[in-house]
């Protein structure tokens, strides 16, 4: 990097395209599907064969009015088509259906961590209906290029941001909060690697205190939420070691290397793209009444900002809690219904991020196929509240074997399991005695004043115990019994 | 004001249709593109002041069709009409260079 790159700031947009969760495509009833054979899911509107007539997707619109309204974006009624032309062989129709100078969305905004971890909201300057390409595929064939057309017409959202953003970190968490947006609000499975979400972005630089911006590069092919950073990165580098050489960016479109971590440019200035919009004629405009409107609200989730506001706020619960357990949709509405049940929220947290979240890690499953009811759960934490067994031995031993024999009762299981834990004084004190009489030495130690020794005691009678000896109560009587 | 079509216009058009002209077709195309937008042009004498502009003929608004996959032609007839294709992909020469 130059030596005077501190010298400049980066400016950086992002239009991000979301695969929707419909059943069928965007303007035809083919079917929406992963796994097909190639050119097995398609329709003679996605082959472009003359004399088809495209229908839009109501469910295209519901989802998309979603992430509008999650982002808090002004939604219009009426919205119209816009075709935009292009020749490739994986576009047949020779336009993409698209939007153009109507929108379904305009504004509303993103908040976001900036690269200090500070709040920064990232505008939204629109959100529009859209549809796949077809996909090539060059290195197959040595001779041809060969072309599947299921994904020709599935719906798409592009979202697209205002120069907001400052830095490549910045860019990074946008895309992993418009991830956690879409998979809350389940309109896209949020999968970069495998396209279901995609990426561009448009990265300039400036010198600091500048108004005006430089000319920007539009960067593509990022397969991950890591490759949009490192490009953005090396792009930054890239201009600015341009300027300080002397020289000018040019506006381009380049593509990332993730092998090389480079872009390269993928179009010559003689082949400059002219998309000739101009109004789709064979969709009339779109007209969305309150009815609708009001239907996709009610349908809307509780969104992971609300519930982490609830979860910090009503429950009390630490920052990183609520934060662990809002991460992800289901595995927060699993803790909501367990904090239904659980008047000790903190211990109801604990369990989430503790023995269930590592559950779900060893055995890579979701929370969705978790086997233990919330009822079950919440009369561990019952029982753990009421002092009948240690968090440790309920973690460690009442736990395992309810994952074993999910529709057991808890409180029957460590009954039979001999967990309940030994409060009589009679129990606890024969175990105190029986300690300190094996450990002479040990107690004149602790009586000669080394405290810390008691540690050790009550290591000796929980193992005695098999852990369920109540260890408040045992501690008070260990050291009248030391004392004495 | 009508547009006047040149060499330069005609070369672009090319490019974006991927059409190559021969010297005597790229005359030819001039002229009859020419004559098109003359011909249109005659609207240009109109006073549409005040007009909002006619962008859709109907004034019915589109309904959307429910989410409901259907399947219209199979695998094999989406293939069979195809100059070229193999048992599974249609075949076009190749599109990009390889980086």
């Amino acid at each position: 990097m130059h030596q005077s790159a501190h010298s400049y700031e980066a400016v950086i947009g992002l239009e991000v395209h979301a695969q929707l969760l419909t059943k069928s495509k965007a303007y035809s009833p083919d079917p929406h599907a992963y796994g097909g054979r190639p050119n097995a899911h398609v329709s003679p509107l996605a082959l472009g064969h003359p004399g088809t007539l495209p229908i839009p997707n109501k469910r295209h619109f519901e989802l998309a009015a979603m992430m509008g309204m999650a982002i808090g974006a002004t939604l219009h009624q009426t919205t119209m088509f816009a075709r935009k032309n292009y020749f490739y062989a994986d576009l047949p129709k020779g336009y993409q259906i698209t939007q153009d100078k109507t929108p379904l969305c305009t504004g509303g905004e993103v908040m976001i961590k900036d690269a200090t971890g500070q709040d920064k909201p990232i505008g939204i300057t629109r959100i529009h209906i859209e549809e796949d390409a077809g996909k090539s595929m060059h290195d197959i064939d040595p001779f041809n290029s060969l072309v599947d057309l299921n994904r020709a017409g599935i719906p798409l959202i592009e979202i697209v941001t205002e120069p907001d953003m400052r830095h490549p970190q910045e860019a990074y968490n946008y895309l992993i909060e418009i991830r956690k947006i879409v998979r809350y609000l389940e309109i896209c499975d949020g999968n970069m690697e495998e396209g279901s979400l995609r990426c561009d972005a448009n990265v300039s630089v400036r010198k600091k205190g500048s108004t005006r911006f430089g000319t920007k590069v539009e960067v593509k092919n990022m397969n991950s939420i890591s490759n949009v950073r490192k490009a953005i990165e090396h792009e930054i580098e890239r201009q600015i070691d341009l300027l300080e050489g002397g020289g000018q960016v040019e506006a381009d479109t380049r593509g990332f290397d993730a092998a090389t971590g480079r872009t390269h440019s993928q179009r010559s200035k003689e082949a400059a793209n002219d998309y000739r919009y101009f109004p789709e004629p064979d969709i009339p405009p779109v007209v969305l009444d309150d009815m609708f409107l009001e239907a996709v609200k009610r349908s809307m989730p509780p969104m992971h900002w609300e519930l982490h506001k609830k979860f910090t706020e009503s429950y009390g619960l630490s920052e990183y809690d609520a934060a662990g357990i809002a991460a992800e949709k289901h595995f927060a509405l699993y803790f909501e219904k367990l904090a239904a049940l659980c008047p000790d929220r903190k211990a109801a947290a604990n369990w989430m991020m503790g023995p269930i979240k590592g559950y779900l890690n060893e055995t890579a499953i979701e929370i969705q196929d978790f086997p233990l009811d919330v009822n079950t759960l919440a009369e561990v934490i019952d029982l753990v509240g009421q002092g009948k067994l240690s968090f440790a031995v309920a973690n460690q031993r009442l736990f395992p074997a309810l994952l074993q024999e999910p529709q057991a009762s808890p409180t029957l299981l460590a009954a039979k399991l001999n967990l309940i834990q030994e409060r009589s004084d009679d129990y606890l004190l024969g175990l105190v005695r029986q300690v300190v009489a094996n450990n002479p030495a040990k107690a004149q130690e602790y009586r000669a004043g080394k405290k810390g020794i008691l540690g050790m005691f009550m290591g000796q009678i929980m193992k005695l115990s098999q852990g369920k000896a109540d260890p408040k109560r045992t501690s008070q009587l260990l050291e009248e019994e030391l004392d004495n | 004001m009508i547009m006047v079509v040149n060499e330069e216009l005609v070369d672009k058009l090319a490019h974006l249709a991927k059409l190559e002209f021969t010297p005597e077709q790229k005359a030819d195309m001039m002229a009859d593109f020419q004559k098109i937008l003359d011909f249109v042009g005659k609207l240009e004498e109109l006073d549409v002041e005040g007009v909002e502009p006619l962008i859709h003929l109907t004034s019915h608004s589109a309904s959307l069709r429910p989410d409901v996959p259907h399947v219209t032609i199979t695998h094999e007839e989406a293939l069979k009409n195809s100059p070229l294709a193999d048992s599974d992909y249609f075949k076009v020469p190749k599109v990009l260079a390889k980086h």
